[in-house]
Formats: C-alpha cells, structure tokens, sequence
C-alpha cells in the first residue's frame, strides 16, 4: 500500500475524531477534507519513521487551531446540525449522545483534543505529544484536567464556562 | 524497579499503556487503594462512553466529496481507487499463501508465526459483514464436529457470554502444516475477537502464555498437547488478558 492509499484508509478513523472535536458533522467533513488535501500536497515530506496516523491527526490539530483563530465564535451544536445517525438511534442513546457532545463542548479545546486522542482514537501518550507538539507531561496535565471536567460537567456540577451576566 | 505509583500510572491503567511489569505493580497497588481504582474505572468508563457514541461514524458511507478531494493533485478517480484495493486485496491474500507454501520454519519461528498467522487471519476476517464465518454459531453442534474432525481432535469453542461475547461462527483455514480453525465472537457493541485453534506441532511442550502485538492486533497465545490458540483482538490489552485468561481455563480444565 503506498502512502496515499494509506491516507485513504484512514478516512473514517480521522471522520471520528472530527466530529467529535467539531461537534458539527458538516464541520467535522470540511476539516477532515482540508486534512486530506494538505497530507497529499505534503505526503512526500511524511517521514516513514512517523507513523501515519499520528501525522494525519496533526495536520488536523493545525488547521483546526487555525480554524478556531478564523472563526473564534463558540462551538455550539444546533439541533439540526446533529448528526443524522442521532435520528435512527433510540432516544436514550440520543439523550447519551447529545449529553456527552454539550459536555465536550464545554471543555476547552485543549483539553478535548488530547482526550479525544486519547479516549477515542487510543494513541499513546508520547504520539499524542507529537501529533499536537507540545511535551508528553502536558499531555498528561490536560489529559487529567480534562477527565475531572468532563466527569463535573456529566454530574451536572460544574459551571458552564460562560455564563449569561444580563438578560 | 518499584517506582511509587503515580497519577500518571493510573492513567495509563485506564488507557491499557502500561508495561506487564507496570501493570502488575499497579494492579497490585490498585487493589489496595480501591477509591484510586474507582476513579481509573470511571476513566476508563469515559474511554468507553466516547466510543459508544463516536463509532457509529466509522461505519457511515465516507462523503462523495471527501474522495475527490484525495483526488485533488490529479490522483486516482474512484475506478482506480476499486482496482488499488482488489491489488491491495490481493497483496494481502498473496501475503496470507506465501506463509503458507514456504518451508516449515524451525521450532521457535514456528512458535512466533501463530501469533501473526491468527492476526492476519483476523484481520482479513473481522471486517466481514455479510460473510465473517462460514459456519454460524446457530448450527453450533455440526460446527463442533466438522473443525474437530478437520483439525483430528476434538474441539471446543470456549463460552464467553459471561463476559458479554457471544459466538458468532467458525471458519477453516489453511494454515503452515493443516488446517486451522477461526471463531469468532462478538460483544453487544459488535467488538469482534477471533479464536485461531490450529493442531499443535509434536513436542510443543511450551504451555506459556505469551503476548504479541501484530500490526495494532492484541494476540495472546499458547499451546497445549492438543493444540496452539492465539486469542485476536483490538480491546485493549488489560481487557484481551482477561479474555485469554478465561479461554485459556476453560481449554485447561
């Protein structure tokens, strides 16, 4: 398999963490389809030494940090932007669904992206520290903030980060 | 070595990153500090809830449009793209055979092939929807006495359902000296596990119980008088040790 079939294959792997990152399944397919472009217009730069994956997931975390700087409004996720497979799924799994993607939402981004590597996508901690670049023992602290915020906000205990001052 | 255990240990237990000989000593440590253990399974629980909600994804149909954006530099239309994966397809299989015609290996390759035999068995099977087995788990009797006869002794799949995998079927396979036998589970969330039973060599006395990673597959394997297993999966370690564990004590019995 050459790179470029390998990039391919990982399409629904990097599907997965968009959407979960975005929140927004039309969002999540305009990342992961600029992630495609710039990893074959930079396949030939991709050192074999690096594994694939975490290389794809980087180049994600780049253009999704630029995204955010573009585009600073507020993840939110509007009803009719959930994702279609909600509708087909039961309602208790809507309610787990719609639950977990309010609570992820209301971790800051750094924090749900390590996470999410972590949690969801299962990269070690040192290929999560690459794919991000930043050191394996902020990976650790985020990791753990993150896990503590997002066990609050489930409980219902933790405050939302922004809060109405005036009605 | 016995570092104290830190908060990163734990997370690392949560996340199946640990070493055997960390995981031991933190198992060790876990088993004493039960509100420690309570908060790693709680992780581990998030692990899992974000998987509940999240995989349904990878089994969507991928976007026309994210295609031709591979195709951007001029690349492959979806033709080609079909004809590159009945290559890659053939590679694989072609791959798969070539093990199969070279000469037999001596004993200790012979030992390691197992583990890689059963990963590549299992991944070439594990993504089937229609066709995962060739025998079904409801005519499981004339399943039991076909492998058996097949591999020359008398088989029998383990039960999982305690652990919540049910047996979805079985296949036969060529393996390095014979046939081979392939079963596999599935949990409520369509987890698949693959048990490879090929005959055991004469004189494998070697019973231990050994750990292989092939290609992000989690196999363990060990061989009896009878038989060489190799259990595959992609649970996470920690979860496919407790796996293997079981299978491993009910054949032992």
């Amino acid at each position: 398999m050459n790179s470029r079939d390998a990039i391919i294959a990982e399409i629904p792997r990097l599907r997965r963490y968009a959407r979960a990152l975005t929140g927004r399944v039309d969002a999540a397919d305009d990342l992961v389809q600029e992630t495609l472009q710039r990893a074959l217009e930079k396949w030939r730069l991709w050192q074999r030494s690096r594994d694939l994956r975490p290389w794809l997931f980087s180049i994600m975390h780049n253009l999704h940090v630029d995204g955010r700087r573009r585009d600073s409004r507020i993840d939110f996720c509007a009803d009719e932007d959930l994702p279609v497979a909600v509708q087909r799924a039961s309602q208790q799994d809507a309610l787990e669904l719609r639950d977990l993607e309010r609570a992820l939402a209301l971790l800051p981004p750094d924090q749900r992206e390590v996470l999410l590597l972590v949690g969801l996508e299962e990269l070690s901690y040192a290929e999560v520290a690459r794919a991000l670049n930043i050191p394996q023992g902020t990976v650790m602290s985020r990791l753990s903030r993150a896990r503590l915020r997002l066990k609050a906000i489930l409980a219902g205990e933790a405050a939302p980060i922004l809060k109405v001052v005036s009605t | 070595m016995n570092a104290p255990i830190s908060e990163d240990d734990l997370h690392a237990w949560a996340d199946g990153q640990l070493d055997p000989a960390r995981l031991m000593q933190v198992e060790t440590w876990l088993a004493a500090h039960p509100e420690r253990r309570a908060q790693a399974e709680e992780w581990r629980a998030q692990s899992a809830r974000l998987h509940r909600t999240y995989d349904r994804v990878l089994d969507e149909a991928v976007p026309a449009r994210l295609i031709p954006a591979a195709n951007a530099n001029r690349w492959l239309d979806a033709r080609k793209f079909a004809a590159v994966a009945w290559l890659c397809l053939g590679a694989i299989t072609g791959f798969f055979l070539r093990g199969e015609t070279a000469p037999a290996p001596g004993p200790g390759l012979a030992v390691n092939s197992l583990p890689r035999q059963a990963a590549i068995a299992h991944a070439v099977f594990v993504p089937e929807v229609r066709h995962p087995v060739e025998v079904g788990a409801d005519q499981e009797a004339h399943l039991i006495a076909w492998l058996s006869k097949r591999l020359g002794a008398p088989l029998q799949p383990p039960h999982l359902e305690e652990v919540g995998y049910r047996l979805v079927g079985g296949r036969l396979l060529p393996g390095d000296s014979g046939e081979v036998a392939q079963f596999m589970y599935e949990d409520a969330e369509r987890k698949r596990l693959t048990l490879y039973v090929r005959p055991a060599a004469p004189k494998a006395a070697d019973t231990s119980f050994r750990y292989a990673r092939e290609n992000g597959i989690d196999v363990f394997y060990w061989t009896d008088s009878r038989f060489g297993y190799a259990l595959s999966g992609n649970t996470g370690r920690e979860d496919m040790l407790r796996l293997a564990t079981l299978v491993f004590q009910q054949h032992d019995k």
